[in-house]
């Protein structure tokens, strides 16, 4: 038999159906939902009288809409909000899904409960109506983004429609220096491959500097896979992965768990197996990274100059005039003296108890600027009571931080997390473009660490240099 | 799903590369449960002012192109969120073909879904329509989809190519639901292999 790469493996234990020209009914593992791209693919269901067909498979949490200020046990201000919220509460219930509401501790942004609640495994196929279900692949998990037609799809027949990717690997060999985060590894490989790159590809990540990553590092690796274009991230299940899936609510367990490992102990790419793309980077040449404009492929080191639009080629001329002037930023200005007005710390990219304690580690026994808004949104009820009980709560709140409850926030500001226009923030979250978190508002992306070394200093800072 | 045959209309240049779905729908409108309506706010944050008047330097709001049914777009047009609401939005808009030298995946599966042609073309071809469509509204272009051809106002014939299936769906207006369910059995033979082999999923 010829050799296969991981991606290889998942897809074809999963074809339900092929047909002559290649087009495959690709068997759905686990289909998380959330109120934002669901309402009219339940409307769709019951419009054609149609039920959902695994309902055992399928699990909705609100996430994008939710306040995360306390007072959300209260109900949800916003009407239009309230509503999509309220219509997964009532559509959970009418099609019998797992359901964590609002006010369940278990509640949080979808990609962080997948795991969290050990409904992720290695192997599946796991799919949401959001382009972060990439994430998922840090479990070897063949994980990607999909429409609210195709939740609708999956939602009637468990199914998608899918031609196959190529295999693209991404290597980073080697250790990370001090202070090097996931988060550094995910955005330099943008960087490197740019926000196309990866189109039409499903990358695995491998190498020493990947092996060395916690579960939390990898989903933060993976979860970005998308900013890059590609379809879904892999990384090849381990010990690592084994040893974080262990004892979850829905890991199986026994007989189970036993006859999983078997299966699970073979999902990594063969000898020889045929990659279409390889990218390597060097563990050790990976700095501290910041974006500088409006793409998540506009990665700097933090010791590095905001560029001359004139450096690039082709259309990303005019793309980085554009950025820079949105950014309100001058070509040849040092990115460390660029000052900042909000920190965001939280998101399905960096709301995991370890990003948490990276930041606390930096913000231990300090405050953060006079003037400046820190929020921490954990990615999680239960990321946040963990955090309270690590003392972790504490060091943000001495420090001036805002401590929230679950939820996506101000990611992608649906919620009333927002930026004023002009307002200029450090955030751990996943996308930089024009108006993302608020009509206006400016974004830098950066890792946990580096964000809670903005918040103390007021502008984009080297967190080797507090450490 | 109507069913698309031939789009005959103005074609709007909108050059800027990396057009992202933030800014072809702002998240402010994703809290609707509908799927229509969502034209008017197509392309919001740069359509309108910050007082909501409309901004006359933006290109769909130039009266030669209000009522374009045709875009050309830079490259890795639709990349960053899965949000359907961006193609209803081009769709409602009124335009039902896109055409640039890459797209973004998950948006490149919706538009299908939703009865939109994208078409990728090679860069020589790319700059050939993005002059075309720079002439206004007496440059109209055709795109016939069932001999995969995109001609311009002054001939230029383009050929492209689109997946036979999706071509199949959108020329006889398929919706994919159905024909999935058609093949039910499959799905129940898969699940009863996938339940031994696999029974902790």
């Amino acid at each position: 038999m010829s050799p296969k790469t991981l991606y290889d493996k998942i897809w074809d234990a999963h074809v339900a159906h092929e047909a002559d020209d290649g087009t495959c009914l690709l068997y759905i593992d686990r289909h998380l939902v959330h109120e934002v791209t669901s309402p009219q693919a339940f409307e769709g269901l019951r419009m054609a009288g149609r039920k959902v067909r695994a309902p055992e498979k399928t699990i909705a949490v609100p996430d994008h809409n939710v306040p995360t200020t306390p007072d959300r046990v209260n109900g949800i201000e916003n009407p239009e909000s309230r509503i999509q919220v309220e219509a997964l509460d009532k559509n959970a219930k009418d099609f019998g899904i797992h359901y964590y509401p609002v006010n369940d501790v278990r509640q949080g942004i979808v990609h962080i409960v997948g795991p969290e609640q050990g409904w992720t495994l290695p192997g599946m196929t796991v799919v949401c109506g959001d382009s972060h279900t990439a994430t998922h692949g840090a479990f070897g998990a063949l994980a990607h983004g999909i429409g609210t037609s195709e939740v609708e799809h999956v939602l009637a027949t468990q199914t998608l429609i899918q031609k196959k990717s190529k295999n693209m690997k991404v290597e980073i060999t080697g250790k990370l220096q001090p202070g090097v985060t996931a988060k550094d590894i995910t955005l330099a490989v943008i960087g490197e491959t740019g926000t196309a790159g990866g189109t039409g590809y499903v990358i695995e990540y491998c190498g020493e500097a990947i092996r060395d990553l916690s579960m939390e590092g990898r989903m933060t690796v993976c979860n970005m896979a998308i900013e890059g274009g590609a379809r879904a991230g892999l990384i090849a299940p381990d010990e690592t992965t084994f040893e974080y899936v262990k004892g979850r609510p829905h890991a199986p367990k026994g007989a189970q768990w036993e006859a999983a490992m078997d299966w699970w102990k073979t999902l990594f790419t063969d000898e020889g197996a045929h990659f279409d793309k390889v990218i390597t980077l060097r563990g050790e040449d990976i700095a501290p990274v910041v974006t500088w404009g409006t793409s998540p492929e506009d990665v700097l080191p933090i010791t590095a100059t905001i560029p001359h639009p004139e450096d690039f080629e082709g259309g990303k001329v005019d793309a980085a005039r554009r950025s820079i002037e949105y950014m309100g930023l001058e070509a040849g200005q040092k990115l460390s003296d660029v000052e900042i007005d909000t920190v965001f710390i939280g998101s399905c990219t960096n709301g995991r108890i370890e990003d948490l304690r990276a930041a606390a580690e930096i913000l231990k026994g300090k405050k953060i600027k006079d003037g400046m808004r820190a929020m921490v949104v954990p990615g999680s009820g239960l990321v946040r009571a963990q955090a309270e009980e690590e003392g972790l709560a504490e060091i943000f709140k001495e420090a001036g931080f805002e401590w929230r409850l679950a939820g996506c926030s101000m990611c992608l500001a649906m919620n009333p997390d927002q930026l004023q226009p002009g307002e200029r923030c450090a955030a751990t979250s996943n996308r930089n473009f024009e108006g993302r978190q608020g009509r206006g508002g400016r974004t830098h992306l950066l890792s946990p660490a580096m964000a809670a070394a903005a918040a103390i200093t007021g502008r984009l800072t080297d967190v080797r240099e507090l450490m | 799903m109507e069913k698309f045959d031939k789009v005959h209309g103005v074609a709007a240049p909108m050059p800027l590369i990396n057009i992202d779905t933030d800014m072809i729908i702002p998240k402010v409108h994703l809290k609707t449960i509908k799927r229509t309506g969502l034209g008017v706010v197509l392309f919001d944050e740069m359509r309108y002012h910050d007082d909501g008047q409309e901004n006359e330097e933006f290109i769909l709001n130039k009266p030669a192109y209000r009522e374009a049914e045709i875009l050309v777009a830079g490259d890795n047009f639709g990349c960053g969120s899965s949000r359907e609401h961006a193609p209803w939005a081009i769709k409602d808009f009124g335009i039902k073909v896109v055409i640039s030298t890459s797209f973004a995946d998950i948006f490149f599966n919706n538009c299908f879904k939703n009865g939109i042609l994208p078409i990728v073309v090679e860069e020589e071809h790319h700059a050939v329509l993005m002059e075309d469509a720079h002439k206004g509204e007496n440059a109209r272009i055709t795109v016939h989809l069932e001999d995969q051809q995109i001609t311009t106002s002054d001939g230029v014939v383009i050929e492209f190519d689109v997946d036979p299936h999706r071509k199949h769906c959108l020329l006889n207006g398929l919706d994919d639901i159905g024909l999935t369910m058609e093949k039910d059995h499959h799905i129940d033979n898969f699940e009863d292999h996938a339940s031994q082999a696999r029974p902790w999923v």
